[in-house]
């Protein structure tokens, strides 16, 4: 595993105003991620995980400290930037799948491998999430597990160095979700992706290289796994 | 338990305020539709009664009689006709006006009044000064337009040259008349204030200038409410007979009533037809946009049901939304009608010479105006309303899960596997509600099929003065003759310095009938080689004229239900008046006036006369007109003469500004629903889409990329609603053109490119501006709000 350091951050802070209150959603994060790792985000909601996993996708920009994503830095970015950025270099997992749901399966992997340069095609990435034989299937004639696969499918499709996922199983039930977090662990050893899994589930810290726990805004612990978990003896 | 609540009625407030774009589009909608009804009403019902009001206080006449002369103690004979409750008889006339400073030909009618007093029948409104007193024969009364047109007031002084005489006359009142709503000189189509109008003098003064002292030449009488008016004019006729009478006739042959009652049958067309389509159109796309903007609340209704508001709390609580628009909508309608209405009063006064415009609005046509605007934007709500209002809560507060696709055959016909995904996505968003997405053509296609009926109508007026006064009167001037002259009489006044070209023709008064129909009017002999004035047919082209026989004007023959090949009874309604039959030759088609043609020999030849003219068509020198005109008027056999470019010039003033303002109004409407049915269009696209196109973004998508496939739908139902739209457009011209015809003119379906053109040009600046509002949007909406709620 390269020791080389994907992502590195110093001080990020993110303030919102709302209305008259200030949130401070990040109170100085301090992160190096490093190629083809797996790490789980732990915390509680409103801990700061999702708005630093949106800081490091390119979906947001801190209010102050340093981004930096191998040499582009991404503190500073304009709208433009950050979308080439998402384009070639991010996948994105979501709690809510986020399918087209005009698009099959297949089609829904095929809108991003379109605008890649170098993707798999959308039937090896729905291989790699076990959906071979549902390609041609429509979101709507697929389980809530099935569309998250599409949608891990979708995000590797275009061998992203980086794939960000924002509680993959938060909306399925517990043996649905761990196909899903089996198809995450199967994509990042295969691939070699960056792979961060933000999730308020204690229980899903085992697959991980790296354990992150965050509270109020700050990393309040890490910790490294001897030895990476099996999803597949995973249960909560 | 009460049916709203404060915190209901904020939410109300807050929702409206935050849709306003919305709101405002649909708002206008219904405003552009309730506007045309408004504007269309209030034209029809004030004309309506102002002239009702106008024809009775004034005593207008339901017969007339024109006469050669008969002695006044006839009079005693008319009075004992049953059924005529008042009458009138005059003396009339023609009269050559010489007005200082206005080199044109100006000629009058003269009409007689009595000595003493209002006449009993089409009495004067006296706008200003007086009547003529009783033994002042130089003292009349002038009709408003030709004071206006001429800038004269009681006390100015001019000549008249009355049966060749000349003489000094002084002003004393400035007066309107029923009869005279609509003037026109013989032998023209439209008004001509400047050069032709009418003058009252005192009975004894007339009689003298006219050579009918003790007589009377003109009989107007109004007939016992119950009596059929066909018996008093067969009585008159019985009485009249033998002093020359050319026929009594009704008011349905009245000169200026029936131009009147054309129009008002034409702007009762307008007023239902236009309202119709405008109204149709608008419920239609209140009906899709309300529906949409309530199934966009479903989790907001569930939230409600969990807390325990009941169904019909629910009902009203959205049924407050709809209605709130849509009396928004009602209330600017309203408004922008009777604005609209009152500024086209105003041009019609210049138009129609009422004393004033009664302006009207019946409460009860607005009041049903209004039911059915809000009766019809609740329904288009109620369906779902009750959808979202029968879910039970639970289930409404879940996702409602993705929305069912399929391939369409559309991909599979044009590209197997060819199409990008964004495309696809296009394509199936069109294909998933076929419905819908017809529903969102149609209104696009109606959207510019109004603007189209809106502007078709110009081209139309192009087309008909081009034909009229390019094609068919090549004539610079028209002269009419007080009595018919031997034609040889023509090449005198072509020998006349200044005058190219003469060419003479005979115009008698007729009736023509067939069986139970009849027509009043006059029949035009021709010279067969007429190279001034022609009769063209439905390609514009001169048609020769037939050997025997008449040319009927197509109007005319439907009118009277006849075709080439019939016969024709025809009633000389001058001289011997005597009856011949003649065969219908062919059929032309003028666009304005009506007319029965024939070649002048044969025409003479029926009237049993030798080579007569009543009418001069003449080419003159442009060097010399003004000369010409004065040595016209100074000719004493000319009753008076027309000149072509003042027709032309009073076509614009008059038909042309009435109608084409009332349809400038009806494009700005079109318009205004046009943007509204793009706006809601691309609006409601973008609200279901929101989602997707933020996942896009996430994915890498671009601003651009992403505005590509919202913005791709809207331009594929303006691709397939523009062409509908024409074709729709062409359907309700026709069918519009074809309910107003009248006797004064129809109007040709003419559709230029460049009216396709500007039809399309505003669906597409709407959809245009729709878009950047669309895209700026879409640049703010947060990708991270979006992607993290369901739903």
């Amino acid at each position: 595993m390269s020791r080389e350091a994907v992502f590195h951050t110093r001080g990020v802070t993110k303030v919102y105003d709302q209305g008259e209150v200030q949130v401070h959603a990040l109170r100085g994060i301090d992160l190096d991620l490093y190629g083809g790792e797996l790490v789980v985000m732990l915390g509680a909601s409103g801990s700061g995980k999702s708005t630093l996993l949106n800081i490091l996708g390119g979906l947001d920009v801190p209010t102050a400290g340093e981004v930096r994503y191998r040499d582009h830095e991404l503190s500073g970015a304009s709208d433009a930037e950050l979308t080439r950025y998402r384009r070639e270099h991010v996948g994105f997992v979501f709690q809510f799948y986020n399918l087209i749901p005009s698009l099959t399966a297949r089609e829904n992997v095929a809108a991003v491998t379109e605008i890649a340069s170098d993707p798999m095609t959308p039937e090896e990435a729905l291989g790699l999430v076990g959906l071979k034989s549902r390609m041609d299937h429509f979101p709507a004639q697929l389980s809530g597990g099935e569309q998250q696969r599409v949608a891990i499918a979708r995000a590797i499709a275009k061998r992203p160095q980086v794939l960000l996922c924002d509680e993959p199983t938060g909306a399925l039930d517990s043996a649905t979700g761990v196909l899903v977090l089996e198809a995450l662990d199967k994509a990042n050893r295969e691939t070699g992706t960056t792979t961060v899994i933000i999730t308020h589930n204690a229980s899903i810290a085992g697959m991980g290289d790296r354990v992150i726990t965050m509270s109020d805004g700050r990393i309040s612990g890490e910790s490294r796994n001897a030895e990476r978990q099996d999803p597949k003896t995973l249960t909560w | 338990m009460a049916l709203t609540t404060p915190a209901l009625n904020t939410k109300i407030r807050r929702e409206l305020w935050q849709m306003r774009g919305q709101v405002l589009a649909i708002a206008l909608v219904i405003a552009g539709g309730v506007a045309v009804c408004v504007l269309s009403l209030v034209n029809y019902s004030s004309l309506v009664s102002t002239r009702a009001v106008y024809y009775d206080d004034y005593q207008f006449a339901e017969v007339f009689a024109s006469l050669k002369r008969a002695p006044l103690h006839v009079t005693q004979q008319i009075a004992a006709i049953p059924g005529i409750s008042r009458f009138s008889a005059r003396v009339e006339g023609g009269a050559k006006l010489e007005m200082a400073g206005f080199e044109d030909p100006v000629s009058a009618r003269l009409v007689s009044l009595p000595e003493q007093g209002q006449p009993e029948v089409n009495q004067l409104f006296l706008r200003r000064g007086r009547l003529p007193l009783a033994g002042r024969s130089h003292e009349v009364v002038v009709i408003q337009g030709f004071a206006e047109a001429h800038q004269l007031e009681p006390g100015d002084r001019f000549t008249g040259i009355i049966n060749g005489r000349r003489q000094h006359l002084t002003i004393t009142g400035i007066a309107e008349a029923p009869e005279f709503i609509y003037v026109l000189a013989p032998g023209s189509l439209l008004p001509d204030y400047p050069r032709y109008g009418v003058l009252w003098m005192g009975r004894e003064a007339l009689a003298a200038a006219m050579d009918m002292k003790g007589a009377f030449n003109s009989l107007v009488a109004r007939v016992e409410p119950g009596v059929p008016v066909a018996s008093v004019l067969d009585s008159l006729d019985r009485v009249l007979d033998r002093y020359g009478g050319t026929g009594a006739y009704g008011r349905e042959d009245h000169f200026s009533h029936r131009m009147l009652d054309d129009e008002l049958a034409q702007l009762q067309t307008m007023a239902t037809v236009f309202p119709v389509i405008f109204m149709t159109v608008a419920m239609f796309l209140l009906n899709v946009v309300i529906n949409r903007l309530i199934s966009t609340q479903r989790d907001i209704i569930a939230i409600l049901k969990a807390f325990g508001y009941s169904n019909v709390q629910i009902g009203w609580h959205y049924s407050q939304l709809v209605l709130t628009i849509s009396v928004i909508g009602l209330v600017l309608g309203v408004a922008l009608g009777v604005w609209a209405g009152r500024a086209m009063g105003e041009i019609y006064m210049d138009y129609y010479r009422f004393p004033s415009l009664l302006f009207r609005l019946d409460p009860a046509w607005l009041l049903l105006l209004a039911v059915v605007t809000l009766l019809v934007a609740w329904l288009g709500g109620w369906q779902a309303i009750r959808r979202a209002a029968a879910l039970p809560p639970a289930e409404g507060m879940r996702p409602e899960g993705p929305a069912r696709f399929r391939v369409t055959a559309a991909e599979r016909f044009f590209a197997p596997r060819g199409f990008s995904q964004p495309s696809r996505m296009v394509v199936r968003q069109l294909f998933r509600r076929p419905g819908r997405t017809l529903l969102s053509v149609s209104g696009i296609a109606m959207a510019s099929a109004i603007v189209l009926v809106g502007n078709f109508q110009f081209d139309a007026v192009s087309l008909m003065v081009h034909s009229q006064f390019a094609r068919v009167q090549q004539q610079d001037v028209t002269a009419t003759l007080i009595d018919p002259v031997n034609s040889p009489a023509v090449y005198d006044l072509q020998r006349q310095p200044g005058i190219r070209y003469a060419e003479g023709r005979r115009v008698v008064t007729a009736r023509l009938v067939n069986g139970h129909r009849e027509w009043r009017g006059a029949i035009t002999g021709m010279p067969e080689q007429a190279s001034l004035q022609f009769v063209i047919d439905k390609e514009l082209e001169p048609v020769s004229l037939p050997e025997a026989g008449l040319l009927l004007t197509d109007f005319l023959a439907r009118r009277l239900d006849v075709t080439t090949g019939q016969t024709l009874e025809i009633e000389i309604l001058e001289g011997d008046r005597r009856r011949v039959e003649l065969p219908v030759a062919g059929i032309t088609s003028e666009f304005l006036g009506v007319g029965a043609y024939m070649r002048l020999a044969s025409l003479n030849r029926a009237l049993g006369e030798g080579a007569l003219v009543n009418q001069v068509l003449l080419n003159i020198d442009p060097q010399r007109a003004q000369q010409t005109y004065h040595e016209l008027r100074e000719t004493p056999r000319i009753l008076g003469i027309s000149i072509r470019q003042a027709m032309l010039d009073s076509f614009y003033e008059t038909l042309a500004k009435t109608f084409l303002t009332f349809t400038l109004f009806i494009s700005m409407l079109g318009g205004i629903i046009a943007f509204g049915v793009v706006y809601n269009t691309v609006r409601i696209s973008l609200a279901e889409k929101g989602r997707e196109l933020a996942s896009l973004r996430v994915l890498g998508y671009t601003h651009n990329e992403v505005n590509h496939i919202l913005l791709a739908e809207v331009a594929v139902m303006l691709v397939l609603g523009i062409p509908l739209g024409w074709l729709a457009g062409y359907g309700l011209s026709w069918a519009i053109i074809t309910a107003m015809q009248t006797e004064l003119y129809r109007v040709p379906l003419t559709i230029t490119t460049q009216t396709l053109a500007i039809s399309s040009a505003v669906v597409v600046v709407s959809a245009i501006a729709s878009g950047v509002i669309a895209w700026w949007r879409l640049r703010n909406l947060d990708l991270i709000a979006v992607l993290k709620t369901r739903e």
